[in-house]
Protein backbone atom coordinates (compact mmCIF):
# COMPACT_ATOMS: atom_id res chain seq x y z
CA UNK A 1 0.00 0.00 0.00
CA UNK A 2 1.00 3.55 -1.14
CA UNK A 3 1.85 6.06 1.78
CA UNK A 4 0.46 9.15 0.96
CA UNK A 5 1.82 11.94 1.12
CA UNK A 6 4.87 11.32 -0.88
CA UNK A 7 8.19 13.50 -0.17
CA UNK A 8 10.31 14.13 -3.22
CA UNK A 9 11.75 17.15 -1.45
CA UNK A 10 15.08 16.14 -0.85
CA UNK A 11 16.83 18.89 -1.60
CA UNK A 12 15.61 20.98 1.05
CA UNK A 13 16.03 18.31 3.41
CA UNK A 14 16.33 14.13 3.78
CA UNK A 15 14.49 12.02 6.32
CA UNK A 16 16.41 11.10 9.32
CA UNK A 17 18.28 7.40 8.54
CA UNK A 18 16.52 4.69 11.36
CA UNK A 19 20.96 3.85 11.52
CA UNK A 20 22.01 7.14 12.09
CA UNK A 21 19.36 7.71 14.80
CA UNK A 22 20.72 4.50 15.95
CA UNK A 23 24.29 5.97 16.39
CA UNK A 24 22.98 9.19 18.24
CA UNK A 25 21.04 7.45 20.50
CA UNK A 26 23.03 6.72 23.55
CA UNK A 27 24.16 10.86 22.84
CA UNK A 28 21.03 11.50 23.65
CA UNK A 29 20.88 9.55 26.72
CA UNK A 30 23.25 8.31 28.93
CA UNK A 31 26.47 10.23 26.85
CA UNK A 32 25.64 13.54 28.01
CA UNK A 33 28.65 14.28 28.74
CA UNK A 34 30.86 18.24 27.60
CA UNK A 35 32.93 17.06 24.82
CA UNK A 36 35.16 19.94 25.80
CA UNK A 37 35.08 18.92 29.75
CA UNK A 38 38.89 17.12 30.07
CA UNK A 39 38.90 15.80 33.60
CA UNK A 40 36.57 13.18 33.64
CA UNK A 41 34.89 9.92 32.11
CA UNK A 42 31.66 11.87 30.95
CA UNK A 43 33.31 14.15 28.76
CA UNK A 44 36.16 11.90 27.69
CA UNK A 45 33.18 9.17 25.97
CA UNK A 46 31.49 12.31 24.47
CA UNK A 47 34.81 13.65 23.17
CA UNK A 48 35.20 10.44 21.85
CA UNK A 49 32.20 9.94 19.92
CA UNK A 50 32.73 13.79 18.17
CA UNK A 51 36.47 12.34 17.35
CA UNK A 52 35.02 8.97 15.91
CA UNK A 53 32.44 11.30 13.37
CA UNK A 54 35.83 13.06 12.48
CA UNK A 55 37.61 10.34 11.22
CA UNK A 56 34.16 9.45 9.12
CA UNK A 57 33.70 12.26 7.68
CA UNK A 58 37.37 12.73 7.08
CA UNK A 59 36.74 9.15 5.28
CA UNK A 60 34.48 10.48 2.99
CA UNK A 61 36.16 13.76 1.81
CA UNK A 62 39.85 12.60 2.44
CA UNK A 63 40.66 14.83 4.67
CA UNK A 64 42.14 14.49 7.73
CA UNK A 65 39.93 14.62 10.93
CA UNK A 66 41.83 17.86 12.29
CA UNK A 67 40.25 19.87 9.28
CA UNK A 68 37.02 19.54 10.29
CA UNK A 69 35.41 22.40 12.41
CA UNK A 70 31.45 21.89 13.48
CA UNK A 71 29.04 24.18 13.27
CA UNK A 72 25.39 24.46 13.71
CA UNK A 73 24.45 23.47 9.69
CA UNK A 74 25.80 24.78 6.03
CA UNK A 75 24.32 28.02 6.33
CA UNK A 76 26.77 29.03 9.63
CA UNK A 77 29.38 27.09 7.51
CA UNK A 78 28.99 29.80 4.65
CA UNK A 79 29.29 32.43 6.84
CA UNK A 80 32.32 31.44 8.51
CA UNK A 81 34.30 30.23 5.39
CA UNK A 82 33.55 33.65 3.65
CA UNK A 83 33.24 36.08 6.79
CA UNK A 84 36.42 34.61 8.55
CA UNK A 85 38.49 34.36 5.26
CA UNK A 86 37.48 37.89 4.79
CA UNK A 87 38.81 39.22 8.39
CA UNK A 88 41.54 36.60 7.93
CA UNK A 89 43.27 37.75 4.88
CA UNK A 90 42.20 41.38 4.96
CA UNK A 91 46.28 42.20 4.60
CA UNK A 92 46.11 39.98 1.24
CA UNK A 93 43.04 41.51 -0.37
CA UNK A 94 39.61 42.26 0.10
CA UNK A 95 38.12 40.72 -3.57
CA UNK A 96 35.76 37.98 -3.37
CA UNK A 97 34.65 35.84 -6.48
CA UNK A 98 31.33 33.55 -6.60
CA UNK A 99 28.03 33.34 -9.24
CA UNK A 100 24.59 34.53 -9.19
CA UNK A 101 23.35 30.98 -8.65
CA UNK A 102 24.69 30.39 -5.05
CA UNK A 103 22.53 29.81 -1.70
CA UNK A 104 21.10 32.84 -0.06
CA UNK A 105 23.76 31.85 2.75
CA UNK A 106 26.85 33.03 -0.35
CA UNK A 107 25.23 35.75 -1.29
CA UNK A 108 23.80 37.47 1.94
CA UNK A 109 26.80 36.97 3.09
CA UNK A 110 28.57 38.29 0.32
CA UNK A 111 26.66 41.36 0.84
CA UNK A 112 27.60 41.76 4.60
CA UNK A 113 31.15 41.82 3.77
CA UNK A 114 30.82 44.47 0.54
CA UNK A 115 29.14 46.74 3.22
CA UNK A 116 32.46 46.02 5.24
CA UNK A 117 34.23 47.34 2.64
CA UNK A 118 34.79 43.95 0.22
CA UNK A 119 34.50 44.37 -2.99
CA UNK A 120 32.20 40.52 -4.63
CA UNK A 121 32.01 39.80 -8.07
CA UNK A 122 29.30 37.71 -9.14
CA UNK A 123 30.17 35.75 -12.04
CA UNK A 124 26.92 34.88 -14.14
CA UNK A 125 26.06 31.61 -15.42
CA UNK A 126 24.89 30.04 -18.74
CA UNK A 127 21.81 28.22 -19.82
CA UNK A 128 23.08 25.25 -18.02
CA UNK A 129 24.17 27.02 -15.06
CA UNK A 130 27.84 26.57 -15.45
CA UNK A 131 29.46 29.33 -14.75
CA UNK A 132 32.43 30.58 -17.80
CA UNK A 133 35.93 29.66 -16.37
CA UNK A 134 37.19 32.35 -18.87
CA UNK A 135 35.17 34.97 -16.86
CA UNK A 136 36.50 33.44 -13.85
CA UNK A 137 40.21 34.01 -14.99
CA UNK A 138 39.59 37.71 -15.70
CA UNK A 139 37.72 38.48 -13.30
CA UNK A 140 40.60 37.68 -10.29
CA UNK A 141 42.70 40.47 -9.15
CA UNK A 142 45.81 40.47 -7.38
CA UNK A 143 43.90 41.28 -4.51
CA UNK A 144 41.00 38.71 -4.61
CA UNK A 145 41.53 36.34 -1.53
CA UNK A 146 38.77 34.36 -2.04
CA UNK A 147 36.82 31.94 -5.03
CA UNK A 148 33.60 30.67 -3.56
CA UNK A 149 31.64 28.66 -5.84
CA UNK A 150 29.00 25.45 -5.33
CA UNK A 151 29.59 22.06 -5.97
CA UNK A 152 25.76 21.18 -7.16
CA UNK A 153 23.25 23.82 -7.15
CA UNK A 154 20.44 23.54 -4.95
CA UNK A 155 17.26 24.31 -7.68
CA UNK A 156 18.70 22.29 -10.66
CA UNK A 157 21.68 19.96 -9.41
CA UNK A 158 24.15 21.85 -11.74
CA UNK A 159 27.42 20.46 -11.07
CA UNK A 160 30.39 23.46 -11.47
CA UNK A 161 33.88 21.98 -12.58
CA UNK A 162 35.25 22.44 -9.24
CA UNK A 163 38.74 21.40 -10.26
CA UNK A 164 39.41 23.77 -13.16
CA UNK A 165 37.67 26.60 -11.05
CA UNK A 166 40.36 25.91 -7.75
CA UNK A 167 42.50 25.86 -10.27
CA UNK A 168 42.11 29.23 -11.65
CA UNK A 169 41.83 30.25 -8.05
CA UNK A 170 44.93 28.75 -7.32
CA UNK A 171 47.30 30.09 -9.80
CA UNK A 172 46.40 33.49 -8.92
CA UNK A 173 47.40 32.76 -5.25
CA UNK A 174 43.83 32.85 -3.83
CA UNK A 175 41.76 30.42 -1.92
CA UNK A 176 38.84 28.13 -2.99
CA UNK A 177 35.87 27.78 -1.13
CA UNK A 178 32.72 25.40 -1.96
CA UNK A 179 29.39 25.05 -0.55
CA UNK A 180 29.05 21.36 -0.52
CA UNK A 181 25.86 21.36 0.58
CA UNK A 182 23.85 19.70 -2.05
CA UNK A 183 26.80 17.35 -3.07
CA UNK A 184 28.79 16.28 -0.19
CA UNK A 185 27.29 12.80 0.60
CA UNK A 186 25.54 12.63 -2.92
CA UNK A 187 28.65 12.51 -5.16
CA UNK A 188 32.50 11.63 -4.60
CA UNK A 189 34.08 14.89 -3.19
CA UNK A 190 37.39 14.51 -2.97
CA UNK A 191 39.37 17.75 -1.27
CA UNK A 192 42.60 17.04 -1.93
CA UNK A 193 41.89 15.77 -5.67
CA UNK A 194 39.72 18.49 -6.20
CA UNK A 195 41.93 21.28 -4.82
CA UNK A 196 39.35 22.54 -2.15
CA UNK A 197 40.57 24.51 0.89
CA UNK A 198 37.15 25.35 2.58
CA UNK A 199 33.92 23.57 2.07
CA UNK A 200 30.63 23.97 3.62
CA UNK A 201 28.26 20.76 4.44
CA UNK A 202 25.50 19.83 6.66
CA UNK A 203 23.91 16.53 7.87
CA UNK A 204 20.48 17.11 7.38
CA UNK A 205 20.58 16.91 3.29
CA UNK A 206 22.31 13.59 4.01
CA UNK A 207 20.20 11.66 5.83
CA UNK A 208 21.09 13.22 9.24
CA UNK A 209 19.81 15.24 11.58
CA UNK A 210 19.22 19.03 11.45
CA UNK A 211 21.09 21.68 13.24
CA UNK A 212 24.37 20.25 12.39
CA UNK A 213 26.47 21.07 10.02
CA UNK A 214 30.56 21.46 9.20
CA UNK A 215 33.63 23.53 8.11
CA UNK A 216 36.12 21.88 5.92
CA UNK A 217 39.09 24.06 6.67
CA UNK A 218 42.51 22.69 4.96
CA UNK A 219 45.53 22.83 7.44
CA UNK A 220 48.53 22.25 5.05
CA UNK A 221 49.14 22.84 1.17
CA UNK A 222 48.59 25.61 2.28
CA UNK A 223 47.57 26.20 5.82
CA UNK A 224 44.07 28.07 5.58
CA UNK A 225 43.00 29.87 8.77
CA UNK A 226 39.51 31.35 9.08
CA UNK A 227 38.85 34.25 12.12
CA UNK A 228 36.27 33.37 14.33
CA UNK A 229 32.72 34.46 13.71
CA UNK A 230 31.38 32.87 17.10
CA UNK A 231 33.17 33.97 20.14
CA UNK A 232 34.12 31.90 23.43
CA UNK A 233 35.71 29.14 24.95
CA UNK A 234 37.61 28.41 22.05
CA UNK A 235 36.63 25.42 20.63
CA UNK A 236 37.48 24.02 17.40
CA UNK A 237 41.05 25.35 17.30
CA UNK A 238 39.30 28.74 18.11
CA UNK A 239 37.49 28.89 14.90
CA UNK A 240 34.18 28.11 16.13
CA UNK A 241 33.32 28.42 20.09
CA UNK A 242 30.47 27.02 21.49
CA UNK A 243 29.71 23.84 22.96
CA UNK A 244 29.98 21.14 20.57
CA UNK A 245 26.42 19.23 19.55
CA UNK A 246 27.68 16.03 20.47
CA UNK A 247 24.23 13.70 19.28
CA UNK A 248 24.10 15.78 15.98
CA UNK A 249 27.70 15.43 15.20
CA UNK A 250 27.65 11.43 15.92
CA UNK A 251 24.99 11.80 13.65
CA UNK A 252 26.76 13.49 10.77
CA UNK A 253 29.55 11.18 11.69
CA UNK A 254 27.32 8.28 10.98
CA UNK A 255 25.38 9.92 7.64
CA UNK A 256 28.79 10.25 6.45
CA UNK A 257 29.86 6.38 6.50
CA UNK A 258 27.11 5.01 5.72
CA UNK A 259 26.98 7.62 2.36
CA UNK A 260 30.52 6.34 1.98
CA UNK A 261 29.64 2.96 1.78
CA UNK A 262 26.12 3.52 -0.13
CA UNK A 263 26.56 6.09 -2.68
CA UNK A 264 27.74 3.86 -5.45
CA UNK A 265 24.52 1.48 -5.21
CA UNK A 266 22.21 4.81 -4.16
CA UNK A 267 23.62 7.22 -7.41
CA UNK A 268 23.01 3.99 -9.56
CA UNK A 269 19.16 3.77 -8.07
CA UNK A 270 18.29 7.10 -8.02
CA UNK A 271 19.43 8.59 -11.48
CA UNK A 272 17.61 5.18 -13.30
CA UNK A 273 14.59 6.47 -11.32
CA UNK A 274 14.96 10.37 -11.76
CA UNK A 275 15.91 9.27 -15.39
CA UNK A 276 12.49 7.64 -16.02
CA UNK A 277 10.64 10.38 -13.73
CA UNK A 278 12.07 12.89 -16.10
CA UNK A 279 11.28 11.12 -19.53
CA UNK A 280 7.85 9.87 -18.61
CA UNK A 281 7.00 13.85 -17.94
CA UNK A 282 8.98 15.12 -20.82
CA UNK A 283 6.61 13.17 -23.00
CA UNK A 284 4.16 16.13 -22.19
CA UNK A 285 4.91 18.85 -25.03
CA UNK A 286 5.92 22.44 -23.64
CA UNK A 287 7.62 21.09 -20.94
CA UNK A 288 11.79 21.97 -20.36
CA UNK A 289 14.45 20.64 -18.16
CA UNK A 290 16.11 22.90 -16.37
CA UNK A 291 20.24 23.45 -15.89
CA UNK A 292 22.89 20.65 -16.89
CA UNK A 293 21.56 17.61 -17.70
CA UNK A 294 25.13 16.53 -18.12
CA UNK A 295 26.37 17.65 -15.21
CA UNK A 296 23.99 17.04 -12.53
CA UNK A 297 23.49 15.69 -8.80
CA UNK A 298 21.83 12.03 -9.79
CA UNK A 299 18.90 12.76 -7.40
CA UNK A 300 17.37 16.00 -8.97
CA UNK A 301 15.10 17.28 -11.73
CA UNK A 302 13.44 20.93 -12.29
CA UNK A 303 11.04 20.63 -15.45
CA UNK A 304 8.78 23.80 -16.31
CA UNK A 305 5.31 22.90 -17.48
CA UNK A 306 4.99 25.51 -19.46
CA UNK A 307 1.23 27.47 -19.36
CA UNK A 308 0.62 26.29 -16.24
CA UNK A 309 1.71 27.74 -13.15
CA UNK A 310 3.87 26.28 -10.55
CA UNK A 311 1.60 27.07 -6.94
CA UNK A 312 -1.81 26.19 -9.06
CA UNK A 313 0.14 22.96 -10.02
CA UNK A 314 1.67 22.08 -6.46
CA UNK A 315 -1.90 22.60 -5.33
CA UNK A 316 -3.32 19.88 -8.01
CA UNK A 317 -0.76 17.41 -6.77
CA UNK A 318 -1.48 17.64 -3.24
CA UNK A 319 -0.05 14.35 -2.32
CA UNK A 320 3.42 14.85 -3.81
CA UNK A 321 5.53 17.03 -1.63
CA UNK A 322 8.21 18.78 -3.96
CA UNK A 323 9.48 22.79 -4.82
CA UNK A 324 8.47 25.52 -7.14
CA UNK A 325 10.29 27.93 -8.54
CA UNK A 326 6.94 30.29 -8.59
CA UNK A 327 6.78 33.54 -6.96
CA UNK A 328 3.86 32.29 -5.45
CA UNK A 329 5.63 30.06 -3.06
CA UNK A 330 7.78 32.86 -1.35
CA UNK A 331 7.04 35.78 0.38
CA UNK A 332 8.10 37.95 -2.54
CA UNK A 333 6.59 38.17 -5.61
CA UNK A 334 9.76 37.38 -7.84
CA UNK A 335 10.16 33.66 -9.13
CA UNK A 336 13.39 31.81 -8.36
CA UNK A 337 16.51 33.89 -9.55
CA UNK A 338 18.50 30.96 -10.20
CA UNK A 339 16.26 29.81 -12.78
CA UNK A 340 16.01 33.58 -14.16
CA UNK A 341 20.35 33.25 -13.85
CA UNK A 342 19.97 30.71 -16.25
CA UNK A 343 18.01 33.02 -18.89
CA UNK A 344 14.64 31.50 -17.93
CA UNK A 345 12.03 33.65 -18.33
CA UNK A 346 9.51 34.70 -15.87
CA UNK A 347 7.14 32.68 -16.75
CA UNK A 348 8.81 29.60 -17.43
CA UNK A 349 10.52 30.08 -14.01
CA UNK A 350 7.15 30.41 -12.71
CA UNK A 351 5.77 27.12 -13.95
CA UNK A 352 8.89 24.87 -12.88
CA UNK A 353 8.90 21.64 -10.11
CA UNK A 354 11.72 20.89 -8.34
CA UNK A 355 12.37 17.15 -7.57
CA UNK A 356 14.17 15.58 -5.08
CA UNK A 357 14.98 11.77 -4.68
CA UNK A 358 15.99 9.94 -1.82
CA UNK A 359 17.66 6.63 -0.54
CA UNK A 360 13.98 6.06 0.32
CA UNK A 361 12.31 6.75 -2.92
CA UNK A 362 10.70 3.98 -4.40
CA UNK A 363 9.52 2.92 -7.83
CA UNK A 364 6.12 2.52 -7.01
CA UNK A 365 6.35 6.21 -5.59
CA UNK A 366 7.82 7.25 -8.77
CA UNK A 367 5.21 5.75 -10.53
CA UNK A 368 2.34 7.59 -8.88
CA UNK A 369 4.72 10.98 -9.02
CA UNK A 370 4.38 10.39 -12.44
CA UNK A 371 0.40 9.87 -13.13
CA UNK A 372 -0.08 12.31 -10.67
CA UNK A 373 1.70 15.16 -12.19
CA UNK A 374 1.01 14.42 -15.39
CA UNK A 375 -2.94 14.48 -14.54
CA UNK A 376 -2.68 17.66 -13.01
CA UNK A 377 -0.35 19.35 -15.60
CA UNK A 378 -3.25 18.50 -18.29
CA UNK A 379 -6.00 19.69 -16.28
CA UNK A 380 -4.43 22.79 -15.43
CA UNK A 381 -3.85 23.30 -18.98
CA UNK A 382 -7.34 23.12 -20.11
CA UNK A 383 -7.79 25.61 -17.91
CA UNK A 384 -5.22 28.01 -19.06
CA UNK A 385 -6.34 30.77 -21.12
CA UNK A 386 -2.27 30.63 -22.47
CA UNK A 387 -2.41 27.15 -23.40
CA UNK A 388 -5.47 28.35 -25.43
CA UNK A 389 -3.77 30.42 -27.09
CA UNK A 390 -0.47 28.63 -27.71
CA UNK A 391 -3.08 26.05 -29.18
CA UNK A 392 -4.57 28.25 -31.56
CA UNK A 393 -1.23 29.63 -32.54
CA UNK A 394 -1.59 33.02 -30.99
CA UNK A 395 2.42 34.36 -30.49
CA UNK A 396 2.16 35.27 -26.61
CA UNK A 397 5.09 37.51 -26.67
CA UNK A 398 3.29 39.71 -29.02
CA UNK A 399 0.52 40.36 -26.36
CA UNK A 400 0.79 43.97 -24.84
CA UNK A 401 0.00 41.96 -20.92
CA UNK A 402 -1.05 44.07 -18.31
CA UNK A 403 1.78 44.02 -15.85
CA UNK A 404 0.29 44.87 -12.18
CA UNK B 1 0.50 27.74 3.79
CA UNK B 2 -3.10 26.11 3.99
CA UNK B 3 -5.66 27.23 1.54
CA UNK B 4 -9.34 27.82 2.90
CA UNK B 5 -11.75 25.39 2.27
CA UNK B 6 -13.85 27.30 -0.10
CA UNK B 7 -10.19 27.84 -2.03
CA UNK B 8 -9.78 24.30 -2.40
CA UNK B 9 -13.44 23.74 -3.54
CA UNK B 10 -13.57 26.09 -6.18
CA UNK B 11 -9.64 24.57 -7.74
CA UNK B 12 -10.91 21.38 -7.42
CA UNK B 13 -14.73 22.01 -8.47
CA UNK B 14 -13.78 24.98 -11.00
CA UNK B 15 -17.46 26.18 -12.36
CA UNK B 16 -17.33 27.60 -15.45
CA UNK B 17 -14.05 27.14 -16.90
CA UNK B 18 -14.24 27.32 -20.74
CA UNK B 19 -14.42 29.62 -23.74
CA UNK B 20 -17.34 31.96 -24.94
CA UNK B 21 -17.80 33.03 -28.82
CA UNK B 22 -15.68 36.08 -28.42
CA UNK B 23 -16.90 37.49 -32.13
CA UNK B 24 -20.70 37.94 -30.92
CA UNK B 25 -21.85 41.31 -30.06
CA UNK B 26 -23.45 40.29 -26.77
CA UNK B 27 -19.90 38.42 -25.50
CA UNK B 28 -17.56 41.03 -23.77
CA UNK B 29 -14.01 39.16 -23.20
CA UNK B 30 -11.48 40.81 -20.22
CA UNK B 31 -7.74 39.35 -20.32
CA UNK B 32 -5.76 40.67 -17.29
CA UNK B 33 -2.93 39.45 -15.76
CA UNK B 34 0.30 38.81 -16.89
CA UNK B 35 2.06 35.60 -17.75
CA UNK B 36 5.86 37.23 -16.26
CA UNK B 37 3.65 37.88 -13.24
CA UNK B 38 2.61 34.12 -12.87
CA UNK B 39 -1.14 35.16 -13.18
CA UNK B 40 -3.26 35.92 -16.20
CA UNK B 41 -6.95 35.61 -16.22
CA UNK B 42 -9.96 35.11 -19.09
CA UNK B 43 -12.95 35.95 -18.16
CA UNK B 44 -16.14 36.02 -20.90
CA UNK B 45 -19.80 37.64 -20.23
CA UNK B 46 -22.69 37.03 -22.54
CA UNK B 47 -25.11 39.64 -22.09
CA UNK B 48 -29.09 39.69 -22.70
CA UNK B 49 -28.89 42.73 -24.63
CA UNK B 50 -32.65 43.27 -23.72
CA UNK B 51 -32.71 42.86 -19.78
CA UNK B 52 -28.26 43.98 -19.52
CA UNK B 53 -28.41 41.02 -17.71
CA UNK B 54 -25.60 38.39 -17.39
CA UNK B 55 -26.89 34.91 -18.99
CA UNK B 56 -23.72 33.20 -19.00
CA UNK B 57 -20.32 33.81 -17.80
CA UNK B 58 -16.90 31.74 -18.49
CA UNK B 59 -13.02 31.96 -17.63
CA UNK B 60 -10.02 30.36 -17.54
CA UNK B 61 -7.22 31.50 -15.63
CA UNK B 62 -3.57 30.65 -15.72
CA UNK B 63 -2.33 31.24 -11.53
CA UNK B 64 -2.07 29.42 -8.11
CA UNK B 65 -5.24 28.42 -6.92
CA UNK B 66 -6.02 31.66 -5.35
CA UNK B 67 -6.19 33.20 -8.65
CA UNK B 68 -8.49 29.89 -9.69
CA UNK B 69 -10.79 30.17 -7.05
CA UNK B 70 -10.98 33.40 -7.44
CA UNK B 71 -11.76 33.82 -10.87
CA UNK B 72 -14.26 30.50 -10.29
CA UNK B 73 -16.05 32.34 -7.86
CA UNK B 74 -16.84 35.64 -10.13
CA UNK B 75 -18.16 33.60 -12.60
CA UNK B 76 -20.91 32.19 -10.42
CA UNK B 77 -21.05 36.04 -9.09
CA UNK B 78 -21.94 36.94 -12.15
CA UNK B 79 -24.23 35.05 -13.70
CA UNK B 80 -27.84 36.50 -13.07
CA UNK B 81 -26.22 39.90 -12.62
CA UNK B 82 -27.17 42.81 -14.57
CA UNK B 83 -24.06 44.68 -15.91
CA UNK B 84 -24.32 47.60 -13.63
CA UNK B 85 -24.05 45.48 -10.72
CA UNK B 86 -21.59 43.32 -11.73
CA UNK B 87 -19.87 46.72 -12.29
CA UNK B 88 -20.48 46.84 -8.18
CA UNK B 89 -18.52 44.03 -6.98
CA UNK B 90 -15.48 45.00 -5.36
CA UNK B 91 -12.31 43.11 -4.74
CA UNK B 92 -13.04 42.84 -1.10
CA UNK B 93 -16.10 40.79 -1.43
CA UNK B 94 -13.93 38.11 -2.81
CA UNK B 95 -11.29 38.18 -0.22
CA UNK B 96 -14.13 37.84 2.20
CA UNK B 97 -15.66 34.92 0.60
CA UNK B 98 -12.73 33.05 0.02
CA UNK B 99 -11.11 34.15 3.37
CA UNK B 100 -7.96 34.76 1.25
CA UNK B 101 -4.71 35.31 3.54
CA UNK B 102 -3.00 39.12 2.73
CA UNK B 103 -0.20 37.70 0.30
CA UNK B 104 -3.69 36.10 -2.28
CA UNK B 105 -5.15 39.73 -1.81
CA UNK B 106 -4.00 40.58 -5.55
CA UNK B 107 -5.66 37.55 -7.12
CA UNK B 108 -9.13 39.22 -5.73
CA UNK B 109 -7.81 42.00 -7.16
CA UNK B 110 -7.48 40.71 -10.98
CA UNK B 111 -10.59 38.94 -10.92
CA UNK B 112 -12.06 42.61 -10.14
CA UNK B 113 -10.13 43.91 -13.09
CA UNK B 114 -11.05 41.01 -15.23
CA UNK B 115 -14.96 41.88 -14.61
CA UNK B 116 -14.61 45.54 -15.30
CA UNK B 117 -12.42 44.51 -18.46
CA UNK B 118 -15.24 42.15 -19.67
CA UNK B 119 -17.84 44.63 -19.25
CA UNK B 120 -16.03 47.19 -20.93
CA UNK B 121 -15.27 45.13 -23.82
CA UNK B 122 -18.77 44.24 -23.97
CA UNK B 123 -19.77 48.07 -23.92
CA UNK B 124 -17.15 48.99 -26.71
CA UNK B 125 -18.38 46.51 -29.02
CA UNK B 126 -22.29 48.07 -28.29
CA UNK B 127 -20.81 51.33 -28.94
CA UNK B 128 -20.55 52.91 -25.35
CA UNK B 129 -17.52 54.34 -24.20
CA UNK B 130 -14.65 52.21 -22.43
CA UNK B 131 -14.80 52.20 -18.50
CA UNK B 132 -11.87 53.68 -17.36
CA UNK B 133 -10.10 50.91 -15.86
CA UNK B 134 -7.94 51.38 -12.74
CA UNK B 135 -4.60 50.07 -13.05
CA UNK B 136 -2.95 47.83 -10.14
Amino acid sequence: MLKLPIYLDNNSTTPLDPRVLEAMMPYLTDVFGNAASRNHPFGWAAEEGVDYAREQIGKLINCDAKEIIFTSGATESDNLGIKGVFEMYSQKGNHVITATTEHKAILDTCKHIEKLGGRVTYLPVDEQGLISLAELEAAMTPETILVSIMYGNNETGTINDIRAIARIAHSHGALFMTDGTQAVGKIPVDVIADGIDIMAFTAHKMYGPKGVGALYVRRKNPRVKVTSQMDGGGHERGMRSGTLNVPGIVGLGKACELARLEMAADTARLSVMRDRLERELMTMEETYINGSTEHRLPHVTNISFKYVEGEGLMMGIKDLAVSSGSACTSASLEPSYVLKALGLSDDLAHSSLRFGLSRFTTDEQIDYAINHVKEAVTKLREMSPLWEMHKEGVDLSKIEWAEH
Amino acid sequence: MAYSDKVIDHYSNPRNVGTLDKSKKNVGTGLVGAPECGDVMRLQIEVDEATNTITDAKFKTFGCGSAIASSSLATEWLKGKTVDEALAIDNMEIVEELALPPVKIHCSVLAEDAIKSAISDYRVKNGLPALELAHH
